[in-house]
């Protein structure tokens, strides 16, 4: 059955929107709510006034960010059940039950702390306040690990097996689910690189009042940036590694996202890292004769030590990956993807048996001879599904070419989020620096500062964009792929959903900026307006 | 328990009466969900295997999962 190509390109294009949106606002809950907490404890531990009201002023913006920014993710799920439908039922309750969890926990958690945050100055002791706005920063953060787990098990799917009898996939190892090396790394990623959104905001906020109000508001300006700076830099350092470890993991379970993210049309030994380049628009495929890069400038050895761990250590490209037959890491032969697709039919040939017998054995004769030719059948259809089911979803694919991700949309948005990442490193040295010698006065690099946030967005949405296009065309790594993971709706009304998304988070980021700026401007309550 | 529960709610209900610019945000999230769960999940957003048992919903899982081989591999 061919499906309409705009229903798949329109559902993809909803749910990216949504999940763009929806991370315009995650990363600064879970950033502010950090900083803030830092400067409540400096506030608690000296009983010093002035850091309980910078403390205030943050969790003012982290409550209009936080306000506005709740609940938008819940869209994502509603599009699961619209349109994902085949998605929803074949992953069974290893979605549900991370998404469950979190949404308990979202609830209990956020709720009752950051009202106590908000609420409770001067109504509860210094020391649970302080606890409560910590674990409104916990609470968020343990959110987005659930939400984290669900997404890696779609790029690492483990600790489940498949169920021919009800079409899903069932969980069988919860804590491999949970902590699979996938899901820890995204984590610390996800978190951690958000944290430099956060330092980034506060930073270009402190360096605007500089800019606009001058000495009145220095100190707090300068408070603000050294919890941020050195919140920021600590972030970036740890984002370094989360990110080398997030490529290793690349190159281990998705080596086609690798090998897009790099442009490797052409993969070998001691192969180098592309730090600098420009695709050839020409390129389309491996063997078509075009040049892979217009210009590159390639760090000797960088893709074979960030991929294996070994300077001369065998990558992959997009042939090697397409042709199979190279020696895999674990001593295995490679399978080509003609290969893996006559594998996944299979699979899928076996599961339709599979279903077939099962229903013939439930109206049979228990008696009757036929019952045990049937079961011999069906578990002759149990075996060939197992043994193929790590390829089910090439069954899907008609045309090895498919199996490749957008190269340059992966290439490019990698090289923008590595190149932003180095520069808020440098960024927050140069910050900490100078706000700790008291020499921060220069004015062109508080505008710098200014102009950076939208960076810092760029950088941590380039980020997402690297792990869920380069998935493509999986749903879920191997095992399905979006065009059989979508409804099928009409095309035009996923359209009419795209806009009406589209209107209401804009009017929503309008709304955001809107109330934000106006608590900027109002700025924080210092000493001298009282 | 009930001096616990009083004192719970009086807190949140004054937290709620002396709120000043919060007012403001209250009533964005307020039309937010109203709008999400009233009319974006009621109208645009139905369960699409919704009235389904879990029986028929694997049934037709299945179903599309068969039809969607490309033609030329089955």
């Amino acid at each position: 059955m061919e499906l309409d190509v705009n229903l798949i390109d329109w559902s993809r294009a909803q749910f990216a929107m949504t999940a763009i949106y929806h991370w315009l606002f995650v990363p600064l809950t879970l950033g502010l709510s950090v900083i803030m907490a830092i400067m409540e404890t400096v506030y608690y531990k000296t009983g010093n006034e002035f850091w309980k009201r910078t403390a205030k002023f943050w969790m003012k913006i982290f409550g209009i960010n936080f306000a506005i920014g709740v609940a938008t993710g819940i869209i994502l799920e509603f599009e699961f059940g619209t349109n994902w439908s085949n998605y929803s039922w074949f992953v069974g309750d290893i979605f549900g039950a991370p998404l469950a969890i979190e949404g308990i926990l979202a609830f209990f958690m956020e709720a009752t702390f950051v009202a106590v945050m908000f609420f409770g100055w001067n109504k509860v002791g210094k020391k649970f306040h302080l606890a409560s706005t910590w674990l409104t920063g916990i609470g968020a953060a343990i959110s987005a690990w659930w939400i984290l787990v669900a997404n890696s098990w779609m790029q690492y799917p483990v600790g489940m097996e498949f169920n021919p009898e009800t079409v899903r996939n069932e969980m069988t190892d919860f804590f491999a689910v949970a902590f699979s090396p996938v899901a820890v790394t995204k984590f610390f990623h996800a978190v951690i690189s958000s944290w430099i959104v956060g330092s980034v905001f506060v930073i270009a906020v402190a360096s605007w009042y500089l800019l606009r109000k001058g000495e009145s508001h220095r100190k707090f300006a300068l408070s603000s940036i050294k919890v941020a700076g050195t919140v920021g830099l600590a972030a970036s350092l740890i984002t370094l590694f989360t990110g080398d470890k997030s490529a290793y993991h690349v190159a281990q379970y998705q080596p086609m996202k690798l090998a897009a993210i790099e442009g490797l049309y052409e993969g070998g030994e001691s192969v180098g890292l592309v730090g600098v380049g420009v695709l050839n628009p020409d390129k389309a495929w491996y063997d078509d004769g075009e040049e892979d890069f217009l210009f590159d400038f390639k760090i000797p050895y960088g893709l074979s030590l960030l991929a294996t761990r070994d300077a001369n250590g065998f990558v992959p490209g997009i042939k090697e990956l397409i042709e199979g037959g190279y020696t895999l890491p674990d001593g295995g032969m490679a399978l080509s993807a003609e290969e893996k697709m006559v594998r996944g039919r299979a699979a899928v040939e076996a599961m339709a048996g599979y279903r077939e017998v099962s229903r013939a054995l439930k109206t049979a004769d228990a008696d009757s001879s036929d019952t045990a030719a049937l079961e011999t059948r069906l578990q002759e259809y149990d075996t060939i599904l197992d043994n193929n089911m790590p390829y089910f979803g090439y069954g899907y694919i008609d045309d090895p070419k498919e199996l490749l991700p957008n190269v340059p949309l992966n290439f490019y948005a990698f090289r923008i989020m590595v190149v932003l990442g180095s520069y808020f490193i440098l960024f927050f040295i140069v910050l900490v620096f100078l706000a700790f010698k008291d020499r921060y006065r220069q004015k062109w690099l508080q505008w710098v500062a200014v102009i950076s946030l939208p960076l810092a967005y760029f950088c941590s949405q380039a980020g997402w964009i690297v792990a869920e296009a380069g998935r493509q065309p999986w749903a879920i790594q191997d095992l399905m792929p979006v065009n059989v993971a979508v409804s099928n709706l009409s095309a035009s009304s996923v359209q009419v959903t795209f806009f009406l998304f589209l209107a209401l988070f804009t009017i929503l980021l309008i709304a955001e900026i809107g109330i934000m700026v106006k608590a900027i401007r109002k700025g924080p309550e210092l000493e001298q307006n009282k | 328990m009930e001096g616990l529960v009083g004192r719970i709610w009086r807190f949140y209900a004054d937290g709620f009466r002396n709120m000043t610019w919060g007012r403001q945000l209250w009533l964005v999230i307020l039309i937010k969900l109203f709008i999400m769960f009233a009319i974006l999940k009621v109208f645009f957003f139905p369960d699409f295997l919704r009235g389904k048992t879990d029986d028929e919903k694997s049934d037709f899982v299945s179903a599309e999962l068969v039809k969607r081989v490309p033609s030329e591999n089955q």
